[in-house]
């Protein structure tokens, strides 16, 4: 790989092998699962618990959300192609693709925040039974979740574009990259746990 | 490297290394490692306060020091106190000083985010105490169960949701921080099976909390949505359920557990050794003993919810796995006995610690195992015999252990020792006031004597041992402040401890006394376990044990002109303490207005995005 030839100019020995900061993020991504588990749970606990409000079968739009979901997905294509533009240098690429990344990630939110307006004029409140609670509690953190990556991905486009980031930083794009694939599969396991499976 | 880059930042850099500026900007491991024992001392002080107020109200029956609503606010805030601002930091704050000198490294993986950890600690707890002057703090138990914590008026069940989520912040990078330290920071030679017993505990200890701190923080988050936003996570009239507050809390709280008794029981396995002239009695059972507690540890969660009524399948699966839990922290036992068996035992004030350590831990431990079964359980859950069981663990266990690792190792952090006598003297008040303010409640509880009631009447026999009880407490006040003077006194004017009081056999005697900035100007070389012992003595072939003629060469670059010279360390930063505000005054916002949040949060990015911009390097 490209990055093998690059003389590490900056990189600390290890013990291990592996990058600190590497390996600090596989540590966190590794509690966030579970983070996500505990609201996925107490989510599965509580689909019908619908306490006379609306039930998920009188809400969810599947087409609707099948699409953004699939906005969000693309981007971690995205991701990849900024990470591989990143690699071979191409800052000019790298900034591009981390621009679709953000851009693709605010749509998913877009979505997002239609969705929940949409539903709350439907008669979902988050007071209205523990299904609304545990629906838009574990759908708020993910997309708080997205909302902190996009603005991870602005502030290295902002670096590049000042020169902050050198070429042999190429870590921290990969870094936020794992960040973005990880939330993009915590996304794929609520879509088909909260929207697919019939309650 | 990009100098130019590297110099125009945000902020002048800090380069103060004295004063108290420089504690606020540091970022080295050992100034940090010292903030969080003072911090969690002074909390053991005040959470210490609180049991004198409770102990004081129950010293007769109905007693009137404290109203009902004070001491609900007291047990539950002593409670919190010592789990999450005693016990937890007194922890950390020793693994901060030590780890990095035990593995032979010059600071942790993340020197900034380590000191965000101690301020988002600090500010976590002042947050929580906040709220006395605030309505009232939190009264729903340090277990919060719903529905009670949900419905309780006042704010200090919501000011219980987000000071936890706080200090859970501060946990969770500590423990990335942890992970990623003893993995990759170790000098070569190093193995895993070479580390101290300490470093092990400390590894499991961390993955507890990774895996821990994210499961109270959806609790803590349901129950603030409950709180603030009209939620219904744990609405019984909605359909809510409050079972669920539980498993969330117990799955964490177990595991939570074992996170503040693994630290001192590392301390433990390297302080019997060193007192015994012996190598730890079987290092890889012990270290596997660790570990095997750290998965089991998540499977056992359920017992502190026998009377809730889960059935007889699962309460009889809780029971087995909590016996089984048993095995490995009785393997311990048999280590740190084997360990002092025929040992050169030397009775000094770490070693007094040690055994009290472990004969409180075995008796704490018997009566655990009694709550495995469940129809005695059932007997015992809300009484004295619940309160007498985890203060012997936490207390004779946990607590007992610090005070060795504080004992042992304050020559190396401040280069003078503590007073052997006063050291003596703390230690038996301790003992016989810890034994005589807990045993007795073995007994009031198994008389049925219910916890968290802030009075009894008269003529139910409990009497006696409740004045016992409370004469004990007090003579522990009396041994904790024998220990404040200790301290005060060895700083004016305690014997000079040198770079090796105790003969030690870990890496951090091996440079001088208080360890310098850069902790080490060469990195060691580790060529066996116990490392600083094997170079200090040699086996013969017939097992006898020689010193090696230029023995223990503590430190022979002690003479040159500058030690530390070339060495690059992590320059200190203003940006951990002016990030660490924006959580408290999120959680402020929660509670009473909104653009407190946005206020919080813009402080919080503005701080990270100026820290992500700041090399954690300068050149010199």
């Amino acid at each position: 790989m490209a990055t093998e030839l690059t003389p590490a100019v900056h990189e600390h020995h290890t013990s291990t092998g592996l990058d600190n900061t590497k390996m600090a993020m596989w540590g966190f991504l590794g509690s966030e699962c579970l983070f996500f588990g505990s609201f996925i749970s107490t989510y599965l606990l509580y689909r019908n618990q619908t306490a006379d409000g609306p039930t998920s079968a009188d809400l969810y739009d599947i087409p609707y959300t099948s699409v953004s979901s699939f906005v969000l997905l693309m981007s971690s294509l995205t991701m990849v192609l900024a990470l591989a533009a990143c690699h071979r240098s191409d800052q000019r690429g790298m900034r591009a693709w981390l621009l679709a990344t953000a851009l693709l990630g605010m749509v998913f939110i877009g979505g997002q925040i239609y969705e929940f307006t949409e539903f709350a004029h439907q008669g979902l409140g988050l007071d209205v039974s523990p299904f609304g609670s545990s629906f838009y509690v574990l759908t708020g953190f993910h997309g708080a979740h997205v909302t902190v990556g996009i603005l991870m991905l602005l502030l290295l486009v902002g670096m590049s574009m000042f020169n902050r980031l050198g070429s042999d930083d190429s870590r921290k794009v990969e870094l936020i990259g794992l960040y973005w694939h990880f939330v993009d599969i915590v996304w794929i396991i609520i879509f088909t746990v909260v929207y697919l499976i019939p309650s | 490297m990009a100098t130019a880059a590297a110099q125009e930042s945000l902020f002048r850099r800090p380069t103060a290394t004295t004063g108290w500026w420089s504690w606020v900007t540091t970022v080295d491991h050992k100034k940090i490692g010292i903030l969080y024992c003072a911090t969690a001392i002074t909390f053991f002080v005040i959470g210490g306060i609180q049991a004198l107020a409770i102990r004081t109200q129950l010293a007769v029956p109905n007693g009137t020091t404290l109203t009902a609503e004070t001491y609900n606010q007291f047990f539950t805030m002593h409670g919190l106190t010592m789990i999450f601002l005693v016990v937890m930091p007194l922890g950390v704050g020793i693994m901060n000083y030590m780890a990095p000198l035990m593995i032979g490294a010059r600071d942790v993986a993340f020197p900034r985010i380590n000191a965000f950890s101690y301020w988002v600690f600090l500010l976590g707890g002042l947050f929580l105490y906040s709220s006395f002057f605030l309505g009232g703090a939190p009264d729903g138990g340090w277990f919060g169960y719903a529905p009670l914590s949900t419905e309780l008026p006042g704010n200090g069940m919501t000011f219980y949701s987000l000071g936890l989520q706080i200090l859970g912040v501060a946990s969770l990078l500590g423990a990335v921080n942890f992970i990623v330290t003893i993995l990759n920071m170790r000098a070569p030679g190093m193995t895993l099976m070479r580390m101290p017993v300490f470093i092990w505990m400390t590894l499991v200890t961390a993955f507890l909390l990774l895996f821990a701190m994210p499961v109270i923080a959806v609790a803590l988050f349901e129950l603030m949505f409950d709180r603030v936003y009209n939620a219904n996570f744990f609405n019984p009239a909605t359909g809510g359920d409050p079972v669920l507050w539980q498993h969330l809390f117990w799955l964490f709280g177990h595991p939570e557990v074992y996170i503040m008794i693994l630290p001192a029981m590392g301390i433990v396995s390297d302080v019997l050794p060193t007192f015994s002239r012996k190598p730890i009695f079987g290092y890889a059972a012990i270290v596997f003993a660790g570990i095997a507690i750290g998965f089991m540890g998540w499977g056992v969660w359920a017992h502190h919810m026998f009377a809730v009524g889960l059935g007889p399948v699962a309460n009889s699966a809780f029971a087995l796995s909590t016996m089984f839990i048993a095995v490995p922290t009785g393997v311990k036992i048999f280590n740190w006995l084997g360990t002092m068996w025929k040992g050169d035992l030397h009775f000094d004030t770490p070693m007094l610690f040690a055994i009290g350590f472990v004969s409180m831990f075995i008796i704490g431990g018997l009566s655990g195992v009694t709550h495995a079964i469940v129809p005695h359980d059932a007997q015992q859950t809300d009484t004295y015999y619940i309160v007498a069981h985890f203060h012997y663990v936490l207390f004779g266990g946990a607590i007992f252990g610090l005070f060795a690792g504080m004992y042992y190792w304050w020559p190396k952090v401040f280069g003078k020792l503590l007073s052997e006598g006063l050291g003596k003297i703390h230690f038996w008040l301790m003992f016989i006031g810890f034994n005589l303010a807990f045993g007795p409640m073995h007994i009031l509880g198994l008389e049925g004597m219910p916890r968290r009631t802030y009075t009894y009447p008269d003529g139910m026999g409990w009497n006696l041992w409740n004045l016992v009880s409370t004469v004990g407490a007090f003579i522990i006040a009396v041994s904790i402040a024998v220990f404040l003077v200790n301290a005060v006194l060895t700083k004016r004017k305690g014997r000079e401890a040198g770079a090796d009081p105790w003969d030690g056999r870990t890496l951090e005697w091996s440079i001088p006394s208080p360890a310098p900035e850069y902790n080490f100007a060469e990195i060691p070389i580790v060529k066996a376990r116990d490392d600083f012992w094997h170079r200090k003595y040699v086996v013969k072939p017939d097992e006898q044990v020689t010193p090696v003629v230029a023995g223990g060469a503590v430190a022979a670059h002690e003479d040159e002109d500058d030690p530390g010279h070339g060495i690059h360390l992590p320059a200190p930063s203003f940006l951990p303490a002016m990030a660490a505000p924006g959580l408290p005054i999120m959680a402020y916002g929660v509670i009473y207005s909104w653009p407190l949040i946005v206020l919080g949060g813009l402080l919080l990015l503005l701080a990270l995005f100026a820290w992500v911009l700041e090399p954690s390097e300068v050149d010199h």
